[in-house]
């Protein structure tokens, strides 16, 4: 991508100007999807209908929805810390946000092809946590702080399994770039890393399990680090109210969920570039190239987004001790079996 | 090197310019009529009692500092992991040492009832 | 190149100014958020010396985690203004002022002897440097030893934190 810009425009800074600006453009239409996609799928799985009256089926109300927030009036609490509650909404999109620059969109796009690739992802997802705690601690509301301790202390628990996890495949691979990761599991959905990778046939075997169990573990932790349902404490409506965004009104409240929807297609990305083969077709040769491989990013992409939302309104909340119980005693020592075993498969 | 990071610096500019065009936009077309009672603190309706700038309980401190400690074993693994096929036999030894060193460290928090949150 | 330059330049500016802000500010919070304004600018001026690996880490380890403990503290003490803390000078006070302007002196004396009897390492050197693979190598051959130590650090980290937060009240 970035060697047709060159070609297109020389040698300058624009180039990497818009280069930079793809997954922005690709973010706010996810978003819009995302948010009907929720509204529908949540509908029909209840046996209702939702909006029906914007557009067809009601495709046009996430528009309507945006046109509406942005007529609102833009409220900063009296006992509020005015500049942070200002900085809070930009920190918690911009951890999301800034993580869309490793993903490999395509084999022919990624916004930075650095070297250390999903490392960066999880050191710039930090932002989002400290952005969370300003707007607990800005908002100066109790629901709002509660809301915010909880999800930082629930966003830091999950770290350490999801960081583990992630471990798993850059074992098998070698290389952080997800862009490389993806490369490596290229010829067909036998050598995805969730079914063991391109290995020989007995080795493959042995990993199975255990890239299976890291992949199952990586996306349950996805979830609870984007704060969703069955992980939603930190926004319990029906003991917090709305959590640490309660004091928000108008783009700053619709900042804080446009964060969530990114969040929700990063975590889907990273679980698809380092498990599911990425941009990679699942039929080898047939239908690959760099359109194809866009297009099976953002399909298999958006599975994960829908099997989030299906998960929403599938499980009920979780308790806080529960929460604790699965990160520290469940998944931790699971991972670090896996990571044992994953190592000793590949050095014998 | 630092090219390749340069998309990152856009990209955050570009995301930041974004949300104040878009905070912007909203102060442009929102109202402006403030009253007391929207500025204040909103409690369930109640008036606010005192600030909510309370203490809080130990148990977050607890998990803050295991989370450190393993963040920085992650920090390790990562480095090994990259170069784990180099290092073969070897280096699979050393990373066993270290991370049953530091499962002990689990295994006492655990016994000690640390991970409990009640 | 002057593209390096100006993003040291700013990046230098805004590390220091972020450090004075830290200093001067009154409330703890907004000084703890400061700091982490301070540690992703001195991330970028790693970047600027080719020290990828380590400017993540800093990212990760101070800004993400480290902070976060701090944040936590701040709140589980509730430092609501740092005027409650203020005390006349104290022999602790003397001790952190003494030990200060040592390490300044210190400082000062690497500023004066430069670079003498350093390793010299050319742009591309330092670009293999500073990449995860070759600190990879290096830390599980050459200093393996420090890295098994650093377990026992870790270890010892973990017990420490462990007494001071279940200590029974008496």
């Amino acid at each position: 991508m970035y060697e047709l810009l060159h070609d297109l425009l020389g040698d300058s800074l624009l180039v990497y100007v818009i280069g930079a600006a793809l997954p922005l453009l690709f973010v706010l239409p996810f978003a819009v999807v995302a948010v009907l996609l929720e509204m529908k799928v949540s509908a029909h799985m209840q046996d209702r209908v939702a909006y029906m009256y914007t557009g067809w089926h009601g495709v046009l109300q996430p528009v309507a929805d945006i046109l509406k927030l942005l007529q609102k009036e833009d409220t900063v609490p009296a006992a509020a810390d005015k500049f942070l509650f200002r900085l809070a909404p930009f920190l918690v999109f911009m951890g999301g946000y800034a993580g869309f620059a490793a993903l490999p969109f395509s084999s022919a796009y990624i916004g930075s092809n650095i070297d250390l690739g999903v490392f960066y992802i999880l050191a710039v997802s930090s932002l989002a946590v400290i952005g969370l705690m300003m707007s607990g601690w800005a908002s100066n509301n109790k629901w709002s702080l509660f809301g915010a301790m909880r999800s930082v202390a629930q966003i830091i628990s999950y770290e350490i399994p999801s960081a583990l996890s992630i471990l798993v495949a850059v074992m098998i691979v070698g290389s952080l770039n997800l862009q490389e990761v993806s490369k490596f599991q290229e010829g067909g959905i036998q050598n995805w890393i969730v079914f063991g990778g391109p290995m020989p046939l007995l080795q493959k075997l042995l990993l199975l399990p255990f890239t299976i169990t890291a992949f199952f573990i990586l996306f349950l932790a996805g979830i609870a680090e984007v704060n969703r349902t069955p992980f939603d404490l930190p926004e319990a409506e029906s003991e917090l109210v709305q959590g640490y965004n309660t004091e928000y009104s108008g783009m700053k409240f619709a900042i804080f969920y446009l964060a969530e929807f990114a969040n929700m297609f990063l975590v889907s990305g990273i679980v698809v570039s380092l498990y599911l083969g990425g941009w990679t077709s699942p039929f080898g040769d047939v239908m690959s190239g760099p359109i194809w491989s866009f297009f099976w990013f953002v399909a298999k992409g958006m599975f994960f987004v829908f099997l989030q939302v299906w998960i929403r309104w599938t499980l009920p909340r979780l308790r806080v001790d529960q929460l604790m119980y699965t990160s520290w005693k469940v998944l931790t020592p699971f991972l670090f079996v896996c990571i044992f075993a994953v190592g000793l498969i590949l050095v014998l | 090197m630092l090219e390749s990071y340069l998309p990152i610096f856009f990209m955050i500019a570009g995301g930041i310019a974004f949300g104040v065009v878009m905070l912007k936009l909203n102060e442009f077309f929102g109202p402006r009529r403030p009253t007391e009672e929207k500025f204040s603190t909103y409690e369930s309706g109640m008036e606010p009692v005192r600030t909510a700038r309370e203490r809080f309980s130990v148990k977050f401190y607890m998990v803050a500092v295991l989370f450190i400690l393993f963040d920085i074993e992650v920090v390790f693994l990562y480095p090994w992991a990259v170069s784990f096929r180099e290092l073969g036999y070897q280096g699979f030894v050393t990373m066993f040492v270290f991370i049953v060193i530091l499962l002990i460290g689990l295994y006492y928090v655990w016994r000690k009832g640390a991970l409990e949150w009640d | 190149m002057i593209l390096e330059s100006i993003v040291f330049y700013s990046l230098a500016v805004a590390s220091v100014g972020s450090a004075l802000l830290m200093v001067t500010r009154r409330n703890p919070v907004i000084a703890a958020l400061y700091l982490i304004l301070n540690f992703f600018c001195l991330a970028g001026l790693y970047l600027t010396l080719q020290a990828q690996f380590i400017a993540v880490i800093h990212i990760l380890v101070y800004a993400g985690a480290i902070m976060v403990l701090f944040l936590f503290v701040i709140m589980l003490l509730n430092l609501g203004d740092e005027r409650k803390l203020s005390d006349a000078i104290s022999p602790r006070k003397i001790i952190a002022g003494g030990l200060s302007l040592a390490l300044l002196l210190e400082l000062l004396s690497i500023f004066v002897t430069g670079t003498e009897g350093l390793p010299e390492y050319n742009a591309d050197q330092a670009l293999q440097v500073g990449t995860v693979e070759y600190i990879g190598k290096q830390l599980f051959t050459k200093f393996l030893f420090p890295f098994e130590v650093t377990s026992i650090l870790l270890l010892a980290a973990i017990i420490g934190a462990i007494l001071l937060a279940k200590k029974k009240p008496d």
